[in-house]
């Protein structure tokens, strides 16, 4: 490390960002393991149905997106000022409100995207149906994202940790694992 | 302002860096579909067991350099500028470190998963894929990154709109890409 002299709390070490970081970074891709051990399960109904594979990255970049935008709007304006817990609070209802209306648009041409792929890939799921899996998916995402961040902005508040560190990882890997938990929750049921 | 936007402002704002990423998602979704990787994903045990750790990894670390640079430019205490700055080396250097270890990390607990399991496996060709795969995405999405957060910055771009949907889009795209060239790399050297 180059990093050879360090102030009493430099939060641009190095070595600070490294020890904060990996413990947790680990710790979440152990917990990854358990959407790809679900991956793994659905693999023969995967590699017959590629439009259900498309879905998966799709699904998964979308919920993180929508994650990401949020802790830093919220991180942002807890520094600023304007952001409290309270269903009332201004700042959190427009926040929430636009993650619903981004999912419903997002999920809605995810659907239709994925089946053409997939039909083009070789699959033969219906219209119907794969966009019925991605929309409603994609509404129980949106509802985890809001409150998945609120509530990870808070606990990383209150304990003393900077949430520009730890909220984007926390959340969005969350909302990962929680994506391909849904998505297949609604596949067993759909296909 | 970055505290008054109403849901209808943000939607606007975040619409089309969404879709973008929506298409870009896709773009890894066919890869991930595509002829060559389900035969990658039917040959190679734990290749679907780590994809969504390796792709979330991705965001992790590079979400989180992206948030940091963004709050080091609001507080100003980095300047969006293309030199030697030891806050910026600093925040890079430890992002390589972090994602190369983690891919790493996430090999080894790859093949642990698939041995409890009893599955098989190869923990010479997860460990060379996720290193190969690792690597690549280290260089291009702090490239990337470092781009689009300064010079979007200077047009005057809040970062912090911008950062999830690039680190998600880019890591996932090429995150998928680079697992078909780790796999082709390491089937190449045994």
């Amino acid at each position: 490390m180059t990093d050879s002299a360090p102030s009493a709390v430099d939060e641009w070490s190095i070595r600070r960002i490294v020890r904060t970081m990996i413990p947790l970074l680990a710790a979440l891709s152990v917990l990854q393991l358990v959407s790809g051990t679900v991956l793994e399960t659905y693999e023969a109904v995967l590699l017959r149905h590629p439009a259900l594979l498309v879905l998966v990255p799709v699904q998964i970049g979308t919920a993180g997106n929508l994650a990401a935008i949020t802790c830093s709007r919220l991180t942002t304006q807890l520094y600023l000022g304007t952001y409290e817990l309270s269903p009332s609070n201004p700042a959190l209802r427009a926040n929430a409100g636009a993650v619903f209306g981004l999912a419903a648009t997002v999920f809605g041409a995810v659907g239709i995207a994925a089946w053409g792929i997939g039909l083009a890939l070789g699959g033969s799921l219906a219209l119907g149906r794969v966009l019925l899996i991605s929309l409603v998916s994609g509404l129980c995402l949106a509802v985890l994202v809001v409150v998945a961040s609120v509530a990870a902005v808070e606990v990383s508040y209150r304990v003393g940790l900077n949430p520009d560190d730890t909220t984007i990882p926390v959340v969005t890997n969350l909302c990962d694992i929680a994506g391909v938990l849904i998505l297949f929750a609604v596949v067993s049921v759909v296909v | 302002m970055p505290g008054h936007d109403s849901a209808r402002d943000i939607y606007r704002q975040a619409v089309p860096v969404i879709t973008v990423s929506l298409i870009a998602g896709l773009f890894a979704g066919t890869i991930l579909a595509s002829d060559a990787m389900r035969a990658n994903i039917a040959e190679v045990p734990g290749l679907l067991l780590l994809l969504p750790a390796f792709l979330a990894t991705r965001g992790g670390v590079y979400g989180s350099l992206g948030a940091r640079l963004s709050t080091g430019l609001h507080q100003g205490i980095i300047e969006p500028r293309f030199r030697l700055d030891r806050r910026i080396t600093n925040a890079v250097v430890a992002s390589f470190l972090n994602g190369m270890t983690v891919s790493v990390f996430i090999a080894v607990v790859t093949y642990a998963t698939l041995v409890l399991f009893g599955d098989g496996g190869s923990l010479f060709q997860l460990v060379g894929v996720m290193v190969v795969a690792g690597f690549l995405s280290a260089v291009l999405m702090i490239t990337v990154l470092i781009a689009v957060i300064f010079l979007g910055y200077r047009r005057g771009l809040d970062p912090d709109n911008v950062i999830g949907p690039v680190v998600t889009t880019l890591g996932d795209v090429f995150g998928v890409f680079f697992l078909l060239v780790g796999v082709a790399a390491v089937g190449a050297v045994s």
